[in-house]
């Protein structure tokens, strides 16, 4: 049985262990005087049954599907003749990969000679070992689970506090996937990377002025060894967000005082859901949206205007993401601008100051830590945002301070080094996670400052 | 006391006389805020036209009627039985013969190249399939729609093509004439484009469509979803319930608002290197795509969740509690129930944005271009977003439509998953 009909099957035994849990412990009930004579519900003995099927079984059928992979590869290898074995990592991974082909069709499997066609065989045959091991092992499991679990059942078998325990101790584990997804980011991430810096030294990642992340394949080959230097994406990801937050972070702050503070309120309510909808729309299609209207666009009015701009410029790239942005950073400030206590307008009023003084003078003073919290969480959104730049900023890491020219960001080159072809060790794949711990460090760097300001802010008025 | 009356009318009057100024700064502050909104809803706006005006050639498409001979001497078919040889016949023959048969004077072997070019390239298989569904039709002649080929289509969609020079459009002067004759005697007839919500992707634009992406889309939101949702609720309702004021609570408090503000793509960093490369998750599939996603919508989940739980007044576990249900039959069967409405909202909203996420995805290769239907969660597949990003790479101008389209039916997914959630908070959540 494969993965998938094992699951399937073992759900259906939990739920026939259900009922014969149920049943049981009725039955137990008629004989000791009915249900209340019972310490649980009938139920929770069905439910006791059902996880000692179920539970065990199901751990080592993940496990099984975990580690299969790797142990039968290392099986594998262990069958292959000597001199295979001793190939370099690389290439014994493109041996094992004809392997798998030749298993898979019978084409491939013509033309391969008697080494491979064997070692096939014999990974087949492990293959189905594993299987059957794997079916047998998880029915017995489940089997024996429920004998088990319906042994126990007697009229004092407290059924309710173990599942109650064991309820509590899923949740308890369910909760703890947020930081293991932490934790599974920085390791992976960080591992690569310190792969990646044992190759090009960290110095000259950090500060070094070209970016051309061609690598020779083959040492042999004529061709740039490839330089690693990141400033230049730095810079273009800094001129993009920067763009975006002119665009956004105006617009973005004077929507939101306009709407909390002088619009009528049937007005801000068709008003607000209508913006959150710039919010919602995919990143994709602003990318195409910007590569296609936007960019054109600003390459016709410069050239009207005689300048030359690149038809992927920064300018068009960056505007749409600041346009995107825009309910980010003006439902973020409409929160704050709403927790600036009434006393405080009114005190203003009362002085006779007019709406538009009290927003400036006062309520915008009163908001700034807050505000300045939402400006910090838009910038690593703007840093990290991807299909936008992807689709309408350039690849050329160039050094520029003209927003007309085409830069090319961080997470342009994370995308352009790991689609197409790729092999797992070389430097130019390994870039892209020392280009993503960058990416991580800096937006968790922001938003621990933003969080720590907001929160900050709020107490203060709380 | 005159001098203090005097130096207090000169304060209002000083006040007075700025009032006109403070007035125009006040009206010139609030324009300002009106512009914003109006630049935002003006942004929108255009946005939308633009791409609904791209898209609307692509839900038309344009056919030509031949008169199809299934020459069996041709085709290199024996018997109409003989089904390997109906599916190696050569239809690429039978077309071009019906073809010539229609324009007899085309005689330059350049013209027949250019007069062939007018059908799509896929019109073979369209009448390869008729012959197969019914393979009495051998040796018989049948008025068959093919599809036009998408220059031609191109050319039919855009009246000012017609005008232009030659030497500036795809189609020349010699197969316009053509068109012109074929659209004379009816053979060419514009139908609403189907095919474009059922077929799969393809390099011909004529013949391109979105049921593979959705496919895929479905399948990796159904195992965001399989994921997402029970860990996220689970999540939540520790955090909120059971959980201790300790550091191991705040920590991982912490780490889900972390989580919610990390970049997605890094998300796709995190599934190349664990799930692809450590765990051997097979690659560009759904179901590598949908643990990704999961991880990225777990945040949304368990804060609106949480926000949700919150809102459920202490006064129903007190009661519950004093009629002797445990902590966890309190939870579960008072609890949550009670704010499941709004944890369902908090999970559609999730699911929109796994809906229209691209970045993670393009890490783990779910952009290889795969013609088949993807049938199960570890078949190669892409997305519908995905699906977007590679046709608004493709240099056919063709692509440009149908990228539109797709996004269209993006949009359309997403509306109608928001309104969904709106629909549900409005009409189950609970004012307490």
């Amino acid at each position: 049985m494969n993965s998938t009909t094992l699951l399937v099957t073992l759900i259906g035994l939990a739920i026939l262990a259900y009922l014969y849990g149920r049943k049981r412990s009725l039955a137990v009930a008629v004989a000791s005087g009915g249900v209340r004579h019972l310490h649980s519900l009938p139920r929770y003995y069905g439910y006791m049954t059902a996880l000692w099927c179920g539970l065990p079984a199901m751990i080592v059928l993940l496990l099984w599907s975990m580690l299969e992979p790797a142990v039968l590869n290392q099986q594998l290898i262990a069958s292959l003749p000597v001199d295979v074995q001793n190939l370099p990592e690389s290439q014994l991974g493109l041996y094992l990969n004809d392997l798998k082909l030749i298993a898979g069709s019978a084409e491939q499997a013509q033309q391969a000679d008697q080494v491979k066609i064997d070692a096939t065989v014999y990974l087949q045959h492990m293959q189905e070992l594993s299987a059957w091991f794997k079916t047998a092992l998880v029915l017995v499991l489940a089997l024996a689970g429920i004998i088990w679990g319906a042994s126990r059942i007697s009229q004092h078998f407290q059924a309710r506090n173990s599942v109650e325990m064991v309820t509590r101790i899923i949740l308890m584990l369910s909760s703890g996937i947020a930081v293991m997804a932490t934790i599974g980011i920085v390791l992976s991430v960080l591992f690569e990377a310190l792969r990646f810096f044992e190759a090009v030294p960290v110095w000259d990642f950090l500060f070094g002025l070209e970016w051309s992340p061609q690598t020779a394949m083959r040492s042999d080959q004529v061709g740039s060894s490839g330089a690693f230097g990141a400033v230049p994406l730095f810079l273009g990801t800094m001129m993009i967000a920067a763009i975006a937050m002119l665009i956004a972070v105006p617009l973005g702050l004077m929507t939101a005082i306009y709407l909390s503070q002088f619009a009528t309120p049937q007005f801000r309510n068709f008003a607000k859901p209508v913006l959150e909808i710039l919010a919602g729309i995919p990143t994709v299609v602003y990318g195409f949206f910007a590569a296609l209207t936007v960019a054109p666009l600003i390459r016709t009015m410069g050239e009207s205007l005689g300048l030359a701009v690149a038809s992927e410029s920064a300018l068009a790239a960056g505007i749409v993401i600041g346009v995107m942005i825009i309910p980010f950073i003006s439902s973020l400030s409409d929160d704050v601008i709403n927790a600036v206590p009434e006393a405080m307008r009114e005190g203003s009023y009362a002085l006779g100051a007019t709406r538009a003084e009290t927003v400036r003078k006062v309520i915008i003073p009163a908001a700034l830590p807050g505000i300045v919290g939402g400006v910090l969480l838009a910038v690593s959104r703007a840093i990290g945002e991807t299909m936008i730049v992807v689709m309408a900023a350039g690849l050329a890491a160039k050094m520029t301070a003209n927003p007309l020219d085409a830069v090319t960001t961080v997470t342009v080159q994370i995308v352009t080094l790991l689609t197409g072809d790729q092999e797992f060790d070389s430097p130019k794949t390994l870039a892209a996670f020392a280009l993503g711990l960058m990416l991580f460090v800096t937006t968790l760097i922001l938003n621990v400052i933003a969080l720590y300001v907001v929160r900050k802010y709020r107490e203060q008025y709380e | 006391m005159s001098n203090k009356m005097s130096h207090h009318r000169s304060n209002i009057e000083q006040v007075r006389h700025s009032l006109k100024k403070r007035h125009r700064q006040e009206k010139r502050f609030i324009l300002l805020g009106k512009l914003s909104v109006l630049t935002g809803f003006l942004f929108l706006a255009f946005l939308l036209t633009d791409i609904g005006i791209k898209a609307w050639p692509a839900f038309q498409q344009h056919w030509i009627q031949l008169d199809v001979t299934f020459d069996a001497q041709i085709l290199d078919v024996e018997a109409p039985a003989d089904e390997a040889a109906l599916k190696k016949g050569n239809y690429r023959g039978v077309l071009k013969k019906s073809l010539y048969a229609m324009f007899p004077d085309v005689s330059a072997r350049r013209d027949k190249k250019a007069l062939f070019k007018l059908i799509s390239s896929g019109a073979e298989y369209q009448v390869r399939d008729i012959l197969l569904a019914d393979p009495r039709k051998l040796g018989t002649t049948q008025q068959i729609w093919v599809l036009a080929d998408d220059d031609v289509e191109r050319f039919l969609k855009e009246p000012a093509l017609r005008e232009s020079q030659q030497s500036d459009r795809r189609i020349k002067d010699n197969q316009v004439a053509w068109l012109d004759q074929l659209s004379g005697q009816g053979r060419i007839e514009s139908q609403w484009n189907w095919a474009f919500l059922t077929s799969g992707d393809s390099r011909e634009p004529e013949q391109a469509g979105i049921a593979g992406a959705l496919r895929g889309t479905m399948l990796t939101i159904l195992v965001t979803l399989a994921m997402s949702f029970p860990l996220g609720l689970a999540a939540a309702v520790y955090l909120e319930e059971f959980a201790p004021q300790n550091r191991w609570t705040d920590l991982i408090e912490i780490n889900v608002n972390n989580l919610a503000a990390v970049p997605s793509i890094v998300f796709g960093l995190l599934g190349l290197a664990v799930f692809i490369s450590f765990f051997g998750v097979p690659r560009s599939a759904p179901l590598v795509g949908g643990m990704v996603l999961t991880l990225m919508t777990l945040p949304t989940i368990i804060i609106a969740s949480r926000a949700s739980l919150k809102s459920v007044p202490p006064s129903i576990r007190d009661a519950a509690l004093a009629l002797g249900a445990s902590k966890v039959q309190t939870v579960f069967q008072h609890v949550v129930p009670l704010a499941m409405p709004g944890i369902l909202t908090g999970t559609i909203i999730g699911m929109a944005q796994a809906l229209g996420e691209t970045a993670p995805l393009l890490m783990i290769g779910m952009v290889a271009f795969i013609v088949d239907i993807p049938q199960g969660i570890t078949d190669s597949a892409t997305v519908l977003p995905v699906q977007i990003y590679l046709w608004a790479d493709s240099p056919e101008r063709a692509f440009m439509a149908k990228t539109s389209a797709a996004i269209i039916v993006l949009l359309l997914f997403l509306v109608t998953m928001n309104l969904l959630a709106v629909v549900l908070r409005k009409r189950f959540e609970r004012k307490w």
